[in-house]
């Protein structure tokens, strides 16, 4: 084989500009390339994703919402406010619902990119950042979330769970908040992972569930024992519901703690992103 | 000559292990690379090819030494370089959640390109991988040869400057390994580089105009394949078996025979500018091969004569 084409070729001056034209918009808008494929590829689990979406609030909210709400006929005392138990729970069903949403697509489609499908190594090899591809993961999630949770706001407002309406859309926000506060740091977890041996399913066990049970969520957090409340306050479900709280139903929270609440969610957000950054850096530079 | 397209000067990477010094997958290579040249890093497994090509695909940062891809530093234009670059990886990466087409079609958008010149290409490159009829098949459902010239013809869909291919066809049947060398002859024909690495001699001989002998992370030899061949092996091979546990024996016997004897654990070799002629003086010493073959030179030998292994152990 004998080299052809050298007399046609541009001259080095030429290709390094073409190059730093080129990469202009991938450093730009990378971030948003990735979100795009994240989102495609969830097309093929799409009716999980609209079922999960519309189902899961319908039978919590039958089950808990009307069910357990049948029997426990006294209003719930938030700090001296009466609300009836539907309204006390439904925000907190919509903050886990968002959690349930950031678990699932900030661990499995983490590890097939990483290990099973090796997609990110794809996504690395063209004109997209290691930076850009924890970004796009993030904001793949994040759409479906909103997308999750913007239909539990709907249900539960139809059930006239949501006493302050001008307020309560706030709800889908603190959702999404919650949702990457627990999912962002997950998703570096995930990213660290060499291989898949059944840690999701402990995290799913013995971090969401209790997370579930002891965050407030059914009940005041301040009626467990102390020795049981610690869960609730390091879990992101606790601050996400009570700032759903205070949207849907203006539960009377002190400002202070509105600050805490928020605070709260954005250190684990920020701190898990840079856990994550590094961990997506380190593992696609190797 | 023209400028370069690829420079690397003493390219170093290590890597570092708990309680060991440090491994070396790439000591100290130094070659350069001109435009719509085809150019090859070949060795065994472990060589440092891939860790290589990872380098020269602005994705791996060097340890230490000199890189220049398109005129630009890797460590700080990497976005950069590699939107005009195309890469077949060693291991498919294709997303098997989407189908043939979408996979080109989102891979573009990676470059920043519009959604109509996506599509547009997606069409082009199925028809170039003579995958048209598979274009809605979702990845899994493609074998072995097919997901190979898909990545080929996503790492196509930016018109790269540079195309870099890490062992193209390994897994793959003969035929498919035919079409995929007639789809790369077509690149170099459109002044396209080629960077490949390839354990495969034949595969190597076919497509470089110019290759690097790698082991333990050092080039051991560079030049064309005929010349590599004229420098470190002779014109012919005579290949001879007389059982395994003989093999040796017979060796001793055949010394003086030719420029040279190997002795494989399944084979004898013998180096000579006439391998006929040599399987004749086999004759007159008295031994008899239970097969004999005599053949051209070739790149397999070349390295077994470098580095005293085979390429595939």
């Amino acid at each position: 084989m004998s080299a052809t084409g050298t007399d046609t070729q541009p001259t080095l001056d030429e290709l390094r500009a073409e190059a730093m034209s080129w990469g202009r918009k991938p450093r730009r808008f990378g971030s948003w390339y990735v979100t795009e494929h994240m989102v495609r590829a969830m097309r093929a689990y799409g009716w999980t994703i609209i079922v999960g979406a519309l189902g899961q609030p319908i039978l919590y909210l039958l089950g808990l919402g009307i069910g357990l709400a049948a029997l426990i006929q006294v209003p719930i005392v938030d700090r001296g406010q009466e609300v009836s138990y539907l309204v006390f729970v439904a925000p907190a069903l919509l903050i886990t619902a968002a959690i349930s949403v950031a678990s699932e697509e900030m661990t499995y489609p983490v590890m097939a990119g990483f290990k099973w499908r090796r997609y990110f190594y794809g996504f690395n090899a063209s004109a997209l950042s290691s930076p850009q591809i924890a970004n796009g993961v993030v904001a793949g999630a994040t759409a479906r979330m909103v997308v999750a949770v913007s239909a539990y706001y709907l249900f539960i407002w139809v059930f006239g769970a949501v006493p302050n309406p001008e307020t309560g859309w706030l709800s889908i926000i603190a959702g999404v908040a919650a949702g990457l506060a627990f999912g962002i740091p997950l998703m570096a977890y995930a990213g660290s992972l060499e291989d898949d041996k059944g840690q999701f399913a402990l995290v799913q066990r013995f971090v969401f569930m209790p997370m579930f049970l002891f965050s407030g969520t059914f009940y005041p957090l301040d009626t467990l024992p102390i020795w049981l409340q610690w869960i609730g306050w390091v879990s992101p479900l606790w601050h996400g519901a009570e700032l759903g709280r205070l949207a849907t139903y203006g539960a009377p929270i002190p400002d202070a703690m509105v600050l805490v609440h928020i605070a709260y969610l954005v250190i684990l957000c920020v701190g898990g992103y840079l856990w994550g950054r590094r961990v997506f850096i380190g593992r696609l530079a190797k | 000559m023209p400028e370069p397209v690829i420079s690397a000067q003493n390219l170093v990477k290590a890597y570092k292990l708990k309680g060991k010094p440090d491994f070396l997958a790439v000591d100290g290579l130094s070659f350069e690379v001109a435009p719509g040249e085809s150019f090859g890093l070949l060795g065994p497994n472990g060589a440092g090819k891939s860790t290589t090509m990872k380098m020269i695909g602005a994705v791996s940062t060097r340890t230490s030494g000199d890189l220049s891809i398109l005129g630009l530093d890797p460590d700080q234009y990497g976005p950069e370089i590699r939107s005009r670059l195309g890469v077949v990886p060693q291991q498919d990466n294709l997303d098997g959640e989407l189908n043939a087409r979408e996979n080109l079609y989102i891979y573009g958008r990676y470059f920043g390109l519009p959604g109509k010149v996506c599509h547009q290409k997606a069409d082009e490159l199925l028809a170039f991988a003579q995958l048209e009829d598979k274009a809605k098949n979702k990845v899994d459902q493609l074998s072995g040869g097919m997901k190979r010239r898909l990545t080929i013809a996503r790492g196509l869909i930016n018109d790269p400057r540079i195309l870099l291919l890490d062992e193209p066809t390994t897994g793959l049947d003969p035929q498919a390994r035919h079409v995929l060398w007639d789809r790369l002859f077509r690149l170099k024909e459109r002044g396209t580089t080629l960077v490949l690495t390839t354990h495969y001699m034949d595969e190597a001989e076919q497509l470089c105009d110019r290759l690097v002998v790698v082991d333990k992370g050092r080039i051991m030899a560079e030049g064309t394949p005929a010349s590599l061949i004229r420098a470190h092996s002779s014109r012919e091979v005579l290949e001879v078996r007389f059982g395994s546990d003989r093999n040796a024996q017979a060796a001793a016997q055949l010394q003086g025979i030719g420029d040279r004897v190997e002795v494989l654990p399944d084979r004898v070799l013998i180096y000579a500018h006439d391998g006929e002629a040599a399987l004749e003086r086999v004759s007159a010493e008295g031994l008899q091969p239970i097969t004999s073959l005599v053949r051209r030179s070739s790149l397999e030998d070349v390295f077994l004569r470098l580095t005293g292994r085979s390429l595939i152990e």
